[in-house]
């Protein structure tokens, strides 16, 4: 399934609609998003809450399924594919870093960063993991559980983690919102720094503008469709 | 993926689970273990029965007849044999001089070398040596201890006094419990004649005992050329391997029985397994929701947990396994009173294989109920922590299918027969179902009539009974199946034991005189009034055989297919008697009675047990011919009657009219009553000293004799019933701990928010005393039907409701429950609440 290669955008979005039964009312969640990512963008989607922003991250990252239009990753329909080729392809080319950290709380902050090498069948996994702790400042606590460490720290952890199969495009879900400041601010710089460093694609959703201008690109939802997005309205600039 | 990372993983996920997945294991651990006693020793128990097969008989082949055995036999086996004796054995009254004790007893005189292999054991040893020598007898330990005489002492059997020279432990192949009614007393053959005992009528027993060389096959020679010899219906024989097959299959029937009962408690920790996985894997939902993001699939998710389960299962099973074999060490001792052999403890490997496969299965049967939901976790789950899976997962119903399988399957490995075994699933899934539906129907009660006025606390305790994560059903159905099979075990022994009781009590016959002859019913009658005791029946009993039904011979009778009368009822020895009346036991239900024959030339109307008439497929009008030893009386079935079987009293099959029987030989039955034990001695002393062919039975001494039988089947009934209720209470601490973590997070919380320790106490308490309360009802409920059903269709005893019994179940059930919730709650209600989350979270 690994295609580097891949031609066009890595992520791209056509007429997304996702619509959920509430009673006997459809609630549209998400309605006809369309955009696309080239390989290194980064992007942030800004909104309220309830926005939608969190479902798109999902549709995008192959964790639902869409009830209308298409999710093309690397290359790879996800409306066409089963859970289990999604999950393929999630472990091949997704990071993820969640605002609960989403550690596994049973295994060690090391054996949490294996986790996505060993699923790929990698060996020598340990080395890869024990590195990229070193790189988040961890190394000296790749021993301990998730309990065991601080918010900051199992944020870290879970940066490694998103890095360590040298994902295409990582996906972060409000990553400081449970962070304080100067921790919050840590975690961006490491974020940005890796994702810059691998030439990593990024999707960040956040309430925080401040962080989100920090992208390259910012999409604003608004009840379930594209209020704002920072591209188009580059070009409209640009040709006014 | 690689099988070796599933295991890494799931050995890394149990690293903080680990007490958790053992509590969860303890569940299986004596089923397993139960299973794992009764299989070690069922298979001792067979290694040594085919070691000991000869002892068991201690002959070659044993002929055995009710009159003695014909010349010809006897004198042809003594010519092919190597080793002949014989037996001669009927129940007669004993008495020991030194302290006037007398009891009924079977008298066994030996002639010859009996036992040929084996022994029988004495104190001292070597007694059986003794017995060669006139006039020593060797006397049954119980009996001895019973009267508390020893060996050098006298008794006195018949006309003759005899000198105990040992007493006997062991006879051969008889279990130590079917010597309780009429202990063992040996005599040699030639002091026979001396006792004066063996009288025209009384029921006598003659054995051939034959020892054959090596070559010899016993089984061809006795189809080929003893068969052919013996009268068929007259002469029963036994050979070492009839004997092995018989003992074998009765103690194979034991251990299936036992096995089953030990199933129920290991059927019940795999509730509790899969109860408790339920839980578990509830906590797990969003690890595998993780691992699903990062790319694992859904079978990756349950391959580890199933992991975790079958190596908890194989550890539970080893556990029980090991447990087990501890057991059966104890084992000979808690059946030594049932066993013919002496059964030598020994680690059984196939028992131990058997029982670590079956735990493993069962456990990961049951827990795939709750497992297989982790296939449909859905990655989404880590965005929204309330993403819910609502797909029902129809390889649920496989599961069940192949759960409900495999239990029809080990309950038909252990009966050998479809049916019992199809009732045998039949009744758990029943129960399982029955309390499943209580459970549930509590559940929907409490929630339709919710108790708004309530205080909180009250309403925060019921409410619990029914909210996400609830432990009612699992506790209902665990401690309820307990409760249900202590209390039916309970209730149906004590209904026993008082019908028993109430048979021998108020104004009923207590002491039955039998084997009286004609010229010595008047003087016996004389001595039970002198002694101021009530001569309550006096019973002539006439012993006749049947000769043919309607014109038919029995012969004939047994050569027609198309007749299916039993053969016990074509063999049989009938015991029959004349009066002119029916008795107040007797209900005619057909015909009528004529109480007297007028002349010798009017047809003789006799009256027939209903049940009795059926078998023989004879009804009013229908002649019978009967064969009283010797003289044939042709006879026409007059009425039908009910009879009365529970009452303490003669009752009889057949029953003459005056007129007909009074020459024939015969003997007498009286009956009285005595109040005390003193009079019953004095007066069995009297009796026997100066008729000592009389036979006594003391309804007393056969009511202690039956409660000790009853005691020690039902000690080994709850011996194995033990395994069921701490099975049930390891599943319920299991259940309460597991649920301790749920419980955690709302614990907490109403501490922060101002509630007291005390408050927390009560809602605890107050749940559990409903589970547990609920639970116990349900199980005493589920017991006073199957005792109902046992008491009126399989031991037909009257039903009474045991109140008392089913109170102290309740209260003991319920008390416990509690005092297991409000153990666990301590630790939440102790320490500060931030440190409990820290430290369980």
């Amino acid at each position: 399934m690994k295609d580097d290669a891949v031609a066009g955008p890595i992520l791209a979005v056509k007429d997304l609609t996702k619509t959920y039964r509430s009673g006997d009312k459809p609630l549209h969640v998400l309605d006809c998003v369309n955009f696309a990512l080239q390989k290194g963008d980064s992007c942030a989607i800004v909104g309220p809450s309830g926005s939608g922003k969190t479902t798109l991250l999902g549709l995008c990252a192959g964790l639902d399924r869409a009830t209308t239009g298409s999710v093309i990753l690397h290359g790879h329909p996800l409306d066409h594919l089963t859970e289990d080729q999604r999950a393929a392809v999630r472990s091949q080319y997704v990071g993820f870093v969640f605002q609960n950290f989403n550690l596994m709380p049973a295994l060690t902050a090391l054996e949490n960063v294996m986790i996505p090498l060993e699923l790929r069948g990698e060996k020598h996994v340990g080395a890869r993991a024990l590195d990229l702790l070193d790189k988040v400042g961890l190394a000296d606590r790749r021993h301990h559980y998730p309990t065991q460490l601080s918010g900051g720290e199992q944020q870290r952890v879970s940066i490694a983690r998103a890095f360590s199969n040298r994902p295409a495009i990582l996906f972060a879900d409000e990553p400081t919102g449970n962070l304080d400041e100067e921790t919050g601010t840590y975690v961006e710089k490491l974020i940005f720094d890796l994702n810059r460093e691998a030439g990593t694609t990024m999707i960040l959703v956040t309430h925080d503008m401040e962080l989100a201008q920090k992208t390259q690109r910012i999409i604003q939802i608004k009840g379930g469709r594209i209020a704002y997005d920072s591209l188009i309205q580059e070009s409209v600039d640009v040709k006014e | 993926m690689n099988f070796l990372w599933l295991t890494k993983m799931a050995w890394r996920d149990s690293r903080r689970n680990r007490s958790r997945l053992f509590l969860f294991m303890s569940s299986i651990v004596l089923g397993i273990a139960a299973l794992v006693a009764i299989n070690s020793f069922g298979d001792n128990m067979q290694r040594d029965i085919n070691g000991e097969a000869k002892k068991l008989l201690g002959a070659d082949l044993v002929l055995e007849a009710r009159q003695p055995l014909p010349d010809s036999v006897l004198a042809f086996l003594d010519s092919m044999s190597t080793a002949a004796a014989s037996e001669v054995s009927f129940a007669s009254m004993v008495l020991f001089p030194e302290n006037g004790g007398s009891r009924l007893v079977q008298v066994r005189a030996i002639q010859g070398g009996f036992p040929f292999y084996g022994d029988i054991e004495t104190t001292p040893a070597n007694g059986r040596k003794a017995l060669n020598q006139k006039q020593n007898a060797l006397v049954d330990h119980t009996l001895l201890l019973q009267y508390n005489a020893r060996p050098g002492d006298s008794i006195q059997v018949g006309n003759q006094t005899f000198y105990i020279s040992s007493s006997v432990d062991k006879v051969p192949g008889q279990a130590g419990i079917s010597t309780s009614i009429a202990p063992p007393v040996f005599i040699p053959m030639q002091q026979l004649d001396a006792t004066g005992l063996l009288q025209k009528g009384s029921r006598i027993n003659y054995k051939a005992y034959y020892k054959f060389d090596d070559k010899t096959d016993v089984d061809a020679l006795l189809k080929e050329v003893i068969e052919p010899r013996l009268k068929k219906d007259e002469v029963q024989y036994d050979t070492v391997a009839e004997r092995k097959q018989e003992i074998g299959d009765t103690y194979r029937n034991l251990t299936g029985f036992l096995n089953l009962v030990a199933f129920v408690a290991l059927l019940l920790g795999c509730l509790g397994v899969a109860s408790s996985v339920h839980i578990y894997i509830k906590d797990k939902i969003i690890s595998v929701a993780i691992l699903r993001c990062l790319g694992g699939k859904g079978k990756q998710g349950l391959g580890i947990y199933l992991i975790q389960i079958a190596c908890m299962g194989l550890i539970g099973s080893v556990v029980g396994a090991l447990l087990g074999t501890l057991i059966q060490f104890y084992l000979p001792q808690l059946f030594a009173e049932f066993l013919p052999v002496a059964v030598d403890a020994a680690v059984s490997w196939e028992a131990i294989a058997q029982g670590i496969l079956l735990g493993m299965t069962v456990s990961i049967l049951f827990a795939l109920l709750p497992l297989l939901s982790i296939r449909k976790i859905s990655p989404l789950t880590v965005l929204r922590a309330s993403q819910e899976n609502q797909q029902t997962d129809r390889s649920r119903y496989l599961i069940y299918g192949l759960i409900v399988l495999f239990v029809e399957g080990f309950a038909y490995l252990q009966l050998g027969k479809l049916r019992e075994s199809l009732f045998f699933t039949g009744g758990i899934l029943l129960a399982f179902v029955a309390l499943a539906g209580i459970a549930q129907l509590i559940i929907w009660l409490v929630r339709k009539y919710f108790p708004v006025n309530w205080s909180y606390i009250w309403r925060q305790s019921l409410s619990n009974l029914y909210r996400p994560n609830n432990q009612t059903l699992v506790l209902v159905i665990t401690v309820g199946l307990g409760t249900a099979l202590i209390a039916t075990l309970f209730f149906i022994q004590g209904m026993l034991l008082e019908k028993v009781s109430l048979s021998a009590s108020e104004h009923q016959p207590n002491m039955v005189l039998f084997d009286i002859q004609d010229q010595q019913v008047a003087p016996i009658a004389d001595i039970t009034q002198q002694r101021g005791l009530p001569v309550m029946q006096e019973v002539p009993v006439v012993t006749m055989r049947l000769e043919g039904i309607k014109n038919q011979s029995v012969a004939q009778m047994k050569q027609d297919t198309t007749l299916h009368i039993p053969n016990w009822v074509l063999n049989r020895e009938y015991r029959v008697t004349y009066r002119d009346t029916l008795a107040d036991t007797e209900e005619l239900t057909a015909g009528t009675w004529k109480g007297t024959v007028d002349s010798p030339q009017d047809s003789i109307f006799i009256s027939l047990d209903k049940g009795i008439a059926e078998d023989m497929q004879v009804g009013v009008g229908d002649k019978i011919t009967f064969n009283v030893q010797g003289a044939l009386i042709d006879t026409y079935v007059g009425s039908l009657r009910d009879i009365d079987w529970e009452r303490m009293q003669t009752n009889f099959l057949v029953l003459f009219p005056k007129g007909v029987l009074e020459k024939a030989p015969k003997f007498w039955v009286i009956m009285t009553r005595v109040d005390s034990a003193q009079q019953a001695a004095s007066y069995q002393q009297a009796v026997v000293q100066q008729f000592p062919n009389v036979s006594i039975i003391d309804l007393d001494l056969i009511l202690q004799t039956l409660d000790d039988i009853v005691s020690k089947v039902s000690f080994v009934i709850k011996f194995m019933a033990f395994f069921s209720i701490v099975t049930g209470i390891l599943v319920l601490i299991g259940s309460v701990i597991i649920s301790k973590y749920q419980r955690i997070q709302e614990s907490v919380l109403l501490r922060t928010i101002g509630a007291s320790r005390k408050q927390i106490l009560s809602i605890n308490a107050f749940e559990y005393f409903f589970l547990g309360s609920l639970a116990a009802l349900t199980g005493i409920l589920i017991a006073l039907l199957s005792s109902w059903a046992l008491a009126v269709f399989s031991f037909e005893v009257p039903f009474h409701p045991p109140l008392l019994p089913a109170i102290i179940t309740y209260v003991l059930i319920t008390l416990l429950t509690v005092l297991i919730g409000l153990s666990n709650s301590r630790s939440v209600i102790n320490r500060p609440p931030l440190e409990v989350l820290r430290s369980e979270v």
